[in-house]
């Protein structure tokens, strides 16, 4: 149905498809209308025009009745067309999974036979095929069919060796499944969304194939008229009688047409990667449409961000990422956001430099101050021009990160391009210098690796030293060490807290992990369902949580040293943000929780450093900022 | 007592480059040869860094993946076929990423009714009922069997994965990473699910993660792998608490403690050894401070220090005095 919807959207596949539906309901009812014998001739009436007394398009050369003839044609075009794509797709698509699957050896030899076939010029082979066989309507089709096999198996291969080695399949093994039903019920139903892809957009070239070779007189045999063959029997009459040739011509170019059309609308409708928006091209900027006022500077902090709001719209639905988030962090400081996954932690980082892809993100209120000056609503060039400069990422997964074709010499280089032209030699030598700065063995040498060269953690320090290329004010760290092993981890950590100190760098440092928190950050940030719930100095939150979240979530968190052990778990799950419960978004979850944490806004109370959204905490605030 | 699970020098090396005619040029030894029991009832924790061995391990114990050489042998049985099958019915497998194990064109009852049916050839009601009885077990609601794998989180998806792995039958899991892809509110949930199926199956379990504190609330003994090979194995109780193998140590230093000082536990940025072309001695030699020359020529056994733990090392960290 959502198929159908998606498909009805692209106004030209619908063209197309409607045009198709009544050139096929034109070919099923041909054998019931009340038309002429198309075989039959009548060598007086030959040539008549368009229009003529009993014959609507006129007659061909031997005085048949075109109308007839076409209509009979169409029939036999489109069904040789489509058993040819049928034929190919099942053959292909045998050969794709099998060899796909089983992979090795067999995979070896069997792609090697089909890239032979490729190998041959397409019409080539195909007519080598027929004159072995010699001509006929079977055939054409089974020439046709044969030289799209090769098309259909190498696609399908593709597809089919990567999802043999995905993890449900190993899971069917071990649940006792033979190969064979593996194949049948594990890969098989994943791949035919592609085999119906491939068919629809091959199904128009085959139907010109087939007449392609009736038009050489290898196809249909006299006097059975198929649309290639009519197109060849009015050759010799091009000139004197044009209709004899435009009837059949335009038939085929409507048929094509409108199959092409459609196969793309087909396409686009089943391929995953357009549902998920992927193929629209994110604007440079986050969309901005602030409703309410912009709050006004309250001078706390190198970057600081007041009530941002950031939503994403899909279709009807408004997912609220994040609901008002205001923070701050100064110079030199290291400020810790912690949350679960859907928290709105890595979606506030993103809005500060507008990076969130719009659509579907929209910044919908709020502000975010660098050094006073406002980044919200901010024109592009202002905000390309302070992105690397004043602000600097660094990302979790530093292999999707760097371009796997470029040497990392030159991604550094070019960072620094982005901002200040910079000299061949000086480049170089800035890179090393970067590369030394965050400690990379044998700098000179490494420049020149590929990303794929490099170890994880090598990596992730050439991340951090984009980040610092052009000396930036403040470095967002979006889970940084996540990817990394544990021992990796400390060596990124105790370099990131030496760079703050030696740089006086600011740091917004996201993570989910408690023990990163404590040993790397000053102040931090709980975050549940897009909002802060709890903010404070680190040592203070970690001794006495207020938010009942703080405190179960840090309970629930095994910790070396503590042996073996029940962990507390918190029941149920985060709410999904485009269903917020009104009031507090923990209640759910919550032992504490009263009827009164289930209505209306609950704002963040605040003593000292401390500030915690609860009408109920753990302890009281006051008591806590003590 | 048999051991639910014994390994006699199990190893895997893979071929690596292929020159003319298909033969590899080199090989990559991903498990050096592996003796281990685990008795029956135990919780066995592995830990090891990314390209130690342990997701190879982890396949060759449920058969996925056929050993160079060596045998497993499960409650006395040798099973020495690399044949899913006849491994599914004694040891199943629970994934690292639950959502991605789950056919995205299958629902849930599908899922469930395959090792039922083919592992045990069992009939549509006793499928139903057993069903029945395994989701109460794991707390999943049964209206979910006619769902599709997209519908669930990442924590009801693992559910479903330990259900699909129980319904098998098996007495042995290997737990891969079990919740290292779950959020950690999650993750606890999930982990005393674990830990109460255990008792109430009587299982044994295969845990194997990269996440220390995890692995140390939940087993009974603790196997470290590095590069290939068990360094220290002893009790979950000491092994962190006071390592002898100085690799051991470092992973203990180098885990995130609230509380403990951020130091970099090593001063170099020193990088594993290269699988391609392994050190002759001991692999963790060139980041060791305490290496000599024996450590750099020959390779050191996994031995006994006292005190129920067994280090591979030569100059073994002192045993606490307590």
């Amino acid at each position: 149905m959502k198929f159908l919807t998606l498909l009805a959207r692209n106004r030209l596949a619908l063209g197309g498809g409607v045009v198709m539906a009544l050139v096929v309901l034109l070919a099923l009812v041909t054998p019931i209308l009340p038309l002429a014998d198309p075989d039959v001739t009548d060598t007086a009436r030959r040539f008549l025009p368009p229009f003529s007394e009993g014959a609507l398009l006129g007659t061909d050369h031997l005085g048949r009745d075109l109308l007839s003839r076409l209509l009979w044609g169409t029939r036999l075009s489109l069904a040789v067309g489509f058993a040819a794509a049928i034929s190919a797709a099942t053959i292909g698509a045998a050969i794709g999974i099998v060899a796909g699957y089983f992979g090795g050896w067999l995979d070896n030899v069997v792609m090697r036979g089909v890239d032979m076939l490729m190998a041959f010029p397409y019409i080539l082979l195909a007519l080598a095929i027929v004159a072995a066989l010699g001509p006929g309507l079977m055939n054409a089709l089974i020439a046709v069919a044969a030289v799209n096999v090769p098309f259909f198996a190498r696609n399908i291969r593709g597809i089919t060796v990567g999802l043999a080695h995905r993890e449900f399949v190993d899971a069917a093994r071990l649940s006792g499944l033979s190969d064979t039903r593996i194949i049948l019920s594990e890969v098989l139903p994943n791949v035919v969304p592609v085999i119906v892809i491939a068919m629809s957009t091959t199904v128009g070239w085959m139907i010109l194939e087939t007449a392609g070779l009736s038009f050489l007189g290898l196809g249909s045999q006299p006097p059975q008229a198929d649309l290639g063959s009519m197109l060849g029997e009015a050759r010799a009459a091009l000139i004197s009688h044009p209709h004899t040739s435009i009837v059949p011509g335009a038939m085929i170019l409507i048929v094509v047409m409108s199959i092409n059309l459609l196969g793309d609308g087909v396409r686009d409708a089943l391929d995953p990667r357009l549902k998920s928006g992927a193929l629209s091209r994110p604007r440079a900027a986050t969309l901005v449409e602030r409703k309410g006022p912009v709050p006004a500077s309250e001078g706390r902090g190198l970057l600081e961000v007041q009530d941002l709001r950031t939503e994403f719209h899909v279709g009807p639905r408004t997912y609220r990422a994040v609901g008002g988030v205001s923070l701050h962090v100064e110079q030199g400081e290291c400020l810790g956001i912690i949350g679960e996954s859907g928290s709105g932690k890595s979606v506030t980082a993103l809005s500060v430099m507008g990076l969130v892809a719009s659509p579907p993100g929209v910044i919908t209120g709020g502000a975010v101050r660098v050094e006073g000056e406002d980044m919200i609503g901010t024109p592009y060039r202002r905000l390309r021009d302070l992105r690397g400069r004043k602000v600097a990422y660094i990302f979790q997964d530093p292999l999707a990160t760097l371009h796997p074709l470029y040497r990392v010499g030159d991604q550094l280089v070019e960072a620094i391009r982005a901002h200040r032209p910079i000299g061949r030699a000086e480049g170089r030598a800035k890179a090393i210098e970067l590369l030394e700065a965050v400690r990379i063995p044998n700098a000179a040498k490494r420049i020149s690796d590929y990303p794929h060269e490099l170890s994880g953690g090598m990596r992730q320090r050439i991340g951090i030293a984009m980040a610092l290329a052009n000396d930036p004010d403040v470095i967002i760290a979006d889970e940084p060490t996540t990817a990394l092993d544990v021992t990796v981890q400390a060596q990124i950590l105790s370099l990131l807290d030496d760079l703050r100190r030696s740089r006086g760098l600011a740091i917004v440092f996201i993570t989910h992990d408690f023990g990163v928190v404590a040993q790397l950050c000053d102040r931090v940030a709980v975050m549940y369902a897009g909002r802060i719930v709890e903010e404070g100095p680190t040592a203070s939150i970690l001794e006495t949580p207020c938010h009942p979240y703080t405190a179960r979530l840090m309970a629930c968190v095994p910790e070396l040293g503590e042996g073996r052990r029940r962990l507390e778990a918190i029941p149920g799950l985060p709410p999904a943000v485009d269903k917020l419960p009104p009031g507090c978004a923990f209640a759910d979850r919550c032992a504490k929780a009263r009827a009164e944490c289930r209505q209306g806004e609950i704002a963040l109370s605040r003593a000292g450093p401390r500030a915690v959204r609860c009408l109920y905490p753990e302890t009281p605030v006051m008591e806590a900022a003590q | 007592m048999t051991a639910a699970l014994r390994l006699d020098g199990l190893s895997k090396t893979f071929p690596v480059g292929r020159g003319w005619l298909g033969k590899p040029t080199a090989s990559v030894k991903a498990v050096h040869p592996i003796d281990l029991t685990v008795p029956r009832g135990e919780t066995l924790g592995i830990v090891g860094e990314s390209g130690c061995g342990k997701s190879t391990l982890a396949r060759m114990l449920v058969g996925l993946l056929p050993p160079s050489t060596g045998s497993i042998e499960i409650e006395g049985a040798a099973l020495d076929t690399a044949d899913p099958t006849a491994f599914g019915k004694r040891i199943q497998y629970v994934f690292q990423d639950p959502i991605s194990s789950l056919n995205p064109r299958k629902t849930i009852r599908q899922v469930m009714e395959a090792p039922l049916r083919h592992l045990h050839g069992m009939k549509r009601a006793e499928r139903e009922a057993r069903i029945r009885e395994i989701f109460a077990d794991v707390n999943l609601r049964e209206e979910f069997l006619d769902r599709y794998p997209h519908e669930f989180s990442g924590g009801q998806a693992q559910r479903i994965g330990i259900a699909r792995a129980l319904a098998a039958d098996a007495s042995i899991l290997i737990l891969d990473e079990p919740v290292s892809a779950l959020d950690v509110s999650v993750q606890a949930q999930v982990l005393n699910l674990l830990a109460d199926l255990k008792g109430k199956r009587d299982l044994t379990y295969l845990f194997i993660s990269h996440d220390l504190a995890v692995v140390e609330a939940v087993a009974d003994r603790i196997a470290v792998l590095y590069f290939g090979s068990v360094v220290e194995i002893g009790p979950a109780a000491q092994v962190f608490a006071a390592p002898r193998h100085p690799y051991t140590k470092l992973l203990a230093d180098s885990a995130p403690v609230v509380g403990r000082p951020l130091t970099a536990p090593e001063a170099k940025g020193s990088e594993l050894p290269d699988p391609l072309n392994p050190p002759p001695g001991c692999a963790f030699a060139a980041r060791c401070l305490r290496a000599t020359e024996q450590c750099r020529s020959t390779v050191p056994r996994l031995d006994d220090t006292g005190d129920g733990t067994r280090a591979a090392c030569f100059h073994p960290l002192d045993a606490p005095t307590a």
